[in-house]
């Protein structure tokens, strides 16, 4: 046997389990040091506000995995939310159909181009990032109309709930079994895992690897476009000034969560624990007070060079291994 | 086999035209039901382009496939799988990090209740395969986990378990051992029994004569030999291959690379040029001694697992270890720097020349010249001149193919890339080189090129670390032999006791065999 695998085995778990232990001990610390973190309303509140995230994360899981990445879905949120409150006047239907459709139809676009054509994600999906934003500039007259919710139904989508969770806390949490099973149990996630981790073997090894492709893209747009949807019901508006910069959380907290940005490895447990993560990181740093979101932000992203370092210096245990 | 019966698969008239190069030139080749068929050739022959224009990958630019009698044009390796042609390619090509189970069962992962994978079922299936073909091993493990060999077995399961009516293999046993290359031939005698074809290539002829039945030379793109491999002699396949005279080929002595004395090193009180003291490491390396003094080749001998390679990885720096260290020349090099070890002039061409070796996108030229960059420049700035001289001497010494010195290197043929990369570690100069397989995948008359070449090089000076599980080629290109098992040196041959079978016993000795 070539290696050790008692080493090899821990810095696996770690690469994968490492944010949801941190996860884990900063709650922990949290309500030690916070009478007023502990409570169910701060969980609830940290569970809904991460949730849009995380269904857009769930998406971005799977793009990094197969080796990609998808930087469109900051606009796509946004440009999801307008189309769902405008098309709310015309019911519940329209409200979902119209942006999903619309999503979906720009990742589908994408992912043709990178899967047909060869040409990069980051460039394909930055265009789509500037295009998608400059569509949603011009359905809002430059973003001076918000388009109020007109139908109460689609409203108690984003805000209803039970036990004291929202809706939109439990389609994640679906989201997320549902995503598990499709990366680890079906044909399809074993092949977005084999695309990413060696292309070329893949193809020879029969994988359909530009239809995994083209898939992947598809789902992401379709996610980011459903997170949309969820918070123009949850804000009963198509608010247009959201999701500047939310391509960069996502991937942060798909990355935390120890999917490898080189593509070939991940999971959706991370993930959302990766999201959690940064959500409590935010929340901790509220009970301090006199802290400004900014201060949020040094934090994930000093968090977020540690988790880099950390895979960095664990692949290498596993190759010298 | 029978003749009489109609061809499965066959090949008319192919050509295939590369940038700069004609890659096969009108090849026609017929393949029967129940026949295993030699396809040999020199490195760039066109061996690996016919088997990529048979299952898809590349499509001729003239001629046709006829498959079952009729033609056939299949769009992607996933068609040709499907349509019953399974095959290994040349660079092992499965997914690294996915588990062991995963890369064997992909694309036909058992179902359990709403179609979802049954992964406890899969495990077993997997276990079940790998253990027919002598793989005892955790099917959880990330395949990249597990030795070249053990990956190279698992790739074999893989295209057999598919159920096929032809199987290509090409070099398949480029990191098998001595073991593995018997239950690979149980498996190939197993196909044939069933009716299958198996298209085999390889460059170690004592293979072909052992389980082919016919063969196809190819030379520069052209079929220059079909025909019953039994009869063929060895020199005349050789000579077809090389497209030299019979009487060229056996005087040049190309075949065989005889040594009639063995050196003993410069130990005139001087210290080894490199010298290797405890190393350890938990369950892979216990205690290892190596001394290597300059001028001689040693051998290093032992089974798959026995800790070769770790130990000539150890050396420069590239595995950790526990204990131990390392001088070269007499000084020690500061542990688990792999640049250390280069700038003290230690080289090691690695085994898996694919994740640790070739930069594919760049040119001959560049991946040669990459490791002596800072010996062919002056101030920092490079001498083009230079580069190009030591570039010119290399290819030309190891008869590299390519269409020139600026083409990339993954468009090379695979024995050539391992020309390439041998010559990076030549170009260097080193003082101590360790060198892991370097003849795998080159043909007969390259090796003889490339094992004159180190010899050259010990009588300049040069110290040689050489592991190969060729015994043949340790015998005739050592000076000495350390034996190898389980981690530890067992053993060390000299003089005259440097014969096969004294490797063996010595492999052999004290009982208990090694699992690999
Ligand atoms: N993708 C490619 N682009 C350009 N040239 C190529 C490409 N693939 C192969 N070639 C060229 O075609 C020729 C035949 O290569 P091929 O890989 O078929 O050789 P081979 O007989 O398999 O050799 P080896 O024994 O070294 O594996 C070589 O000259 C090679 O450089
Ligand atoms: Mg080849």
């Amino acid at each position: 046997m070539i290696g050790s695998p008692g080493r090899e085995q821990v810095s696996r778990v770690l690469q994968q389990h490492g944010a949801l232990m941190v996860l884990a001990a900063l709650v922990i610390v949290g309500s030690l040091a916070f009478d007023s973190f502990a409570t169910e309303g701060n969980a609830a509140s940290i569970l809904v506000s991460s949730s849009f995230t995380a269904i857009i994360a769930i998406g971005m899981t799977f793009v990094i995995i197969s080796g990609g990445i998808d930087l469109s879905v900051g606009s796509l949120f946004v440009f999801g939310g307008v189309l769902a409150a405008y098309g709310s006047q015309y019911g519940l239907f329209v409200a979902l159909a119209l942006p999903l459709a619309a999503c979906g139809l720009v990742g589908l676009l994408q992912g043709l181009l990178i899967a047909r054509t060869g040409m990069a994600p980051f460039i394909v999906t930055l265009a789509g990032l500037l295009g998608v934003r400059g569509l949603m500039l011009a359905i809002s007259d430059e973003g001076a109309t918000t388009y109020l919710v007109k139908d109460s139904a689609f409203a108690q989508l984003g805000q209803g709930g039970v036990l004291g969770l929202t809706w939109p806390v439990y389609i994640t949490a679906i989201l997320a079994v549902a995503a598990m099973i499709l990366l680890q149990r079906t044909a399809f996630g074993q092949n977005v895992y084999a695309v990413g981790g060696n292309e070329q073997g893949a193809a020879l090894m029969g994988v359909p690897v530009a239809r995994t492709k083209v898939y992947v893209y598809l789902m992401s747009g379709l996610l980011a476009g459903l997170a949309g949807v969820l918070n123009a019901a949850r804000l009963s508006s198509g608010v247009t000034i959201l999701g500047i910069g939310l391509e960069l959380d996502v991937i942060a907290a798909v990355v935390i969560g120890g999917t490898l940005l080189t593509g070939g490895a991940g999971g959706i447990t991370g993930t959302i624990a990766g999201v959690l993560l940064l959500g409590v990181i935010q929340s901790l740093i509220n009970q301090v007070g006199n802290l400004t979101s900014a201060f949020q932000q040094v934090v994930s992203g000093l968090f977020l060079a540690l988790v880099v370092v950390a895979q960095r210096l664990l692949g290498r245990a596993q190759r010298l291994g | 086999m029978s003749q009489s019966a109609a061809p499965v698969l066959e090949a008319r008239q192919i050509s295939k035209r590369f940038p700069g190069v004609v890659a096969l030139d009108g090849v026609s080749l017929a393949l029967f039901p129940g026949e295993v068929h030699a396809l040999v050739g020199e490195n760039g022959a066109g061996k690996s382009t016919l088997i990529k224009v048979f299952t898809g990958v590349h499509r001729p630019d003239a001629g046709e496939l006829i498959y079952n009698g009729s033609p056939a044009a299949f769009g992607t390796p996933l068609d040709a799988q499907r349509a019953g042609i399974s095959t290994i390619y040349q660079e092992v090509n499965l997914v690294p990090m996915m588990s062991v189970a995963r890369n064997l069962m992909l694309g036909r992962e058992p179902r359990g209740r709403l179609g979802v994978i049954d992964t406890a079922r899969m495990y077993g299936e997997a276990e079940r395969i790998l253990a027919g073909y002598g793989v005892v091993t955790d099917v959880r493990r990330p395949l990249r986990t597990l030795g070249m060999g053990v990956q190279q077995m698992v790739a074999l399961a893989r295209a057999v378990a598919i159920d096929a009516r032809v199987v290509i293999m090409d070099e398949p046993t480029s990191s098998l051992e001595p073991r593995e290359v018997e239950t690979l031939f149980s498996v190939i005698r197993k196909l044939k029994d069933d009716g299958i074809a198996v298209v085999y290539v390889s460059h170690r002829l004592d293979e072909l004569y052992a389980v082919c039945d016919r063969v196809t030379v190819l030379r520069d793109g052209k079929v220059a030999h079909t025909g019953p491999l039994a009869g063929l002699e060895r020199l005349k396949l050789i000579s077809l291959m090389l497209g030299r005279d019979l009487d060229e080929v056996k005087s040049g002595g190309l075949t065989r690379f005889s040594r009639d004395r063995r050196r003993a090193g410069k130990r005139d009180g001087a210290p080894p040029a490199v010298r290797a003291e405890g190393l350890t490491r938990r369950q892979v390396l216990h205690g290892v001694d190596v001394a290597v003094w300059s001028g001689e080749v040693v051998g290093l001998g032992g089974l798959l697992g026995a800790g070769r390679s770790e130990t000539a990885k150890a050396i420069v720096g590239a595995l950790r270890l526990d204990s131990g260290r390392v001088l070269v020349a007499g000084l020690p090099l500061r542990t688990g720097s792999t640049t250390a070890a280069v700038r003290a002039g230690a080289g090691l061409l690695p085994e898996d020349r694919k994740a640790e070796g070739i930069i594919p996108e760049l040119s001959v030229r560049e991946n040669i010249a990459l490791a002596a960059l800072p010996s062919l420049s002056r101030a920092g700035v490079v001498s083009d001149a230079k580069i190009d001289k030591v570039v010119e001497v290399f290819m030309r010494r190891l008869k590299i193919k390519a269409a020139s010195p600026h083409q990339p290197v993954q468009e090379l043929s695979g024995g050539n890339q391992q020309k390439v990369l041998l010559a990076r570690w030549l170009a260097i100069r080193p003082k101590i080189l360790l060198l892991d397989e370097p003849t795998r995948g080159i043909d007969v008359g390259a090796k003889a090129e490339v094992q004159a070449l180190v010899d050259e090089l010990a009588e300049e000076g040069l110290g040689v670390l050489l592991i190969s599980s060729d015994l043949e080629e340790l015998v005739e290109g050592a000076d000495r032999i350390l034996v190898m098992r389980e981690g530890a040196v067992v053993g060390e041959l000299s003089g005259d006791d440097v014969t096969e079978d004294k490797i063996m016993a010595s492999i052999a000795e004290r009982g208990a065999e090694s699992d690999g």
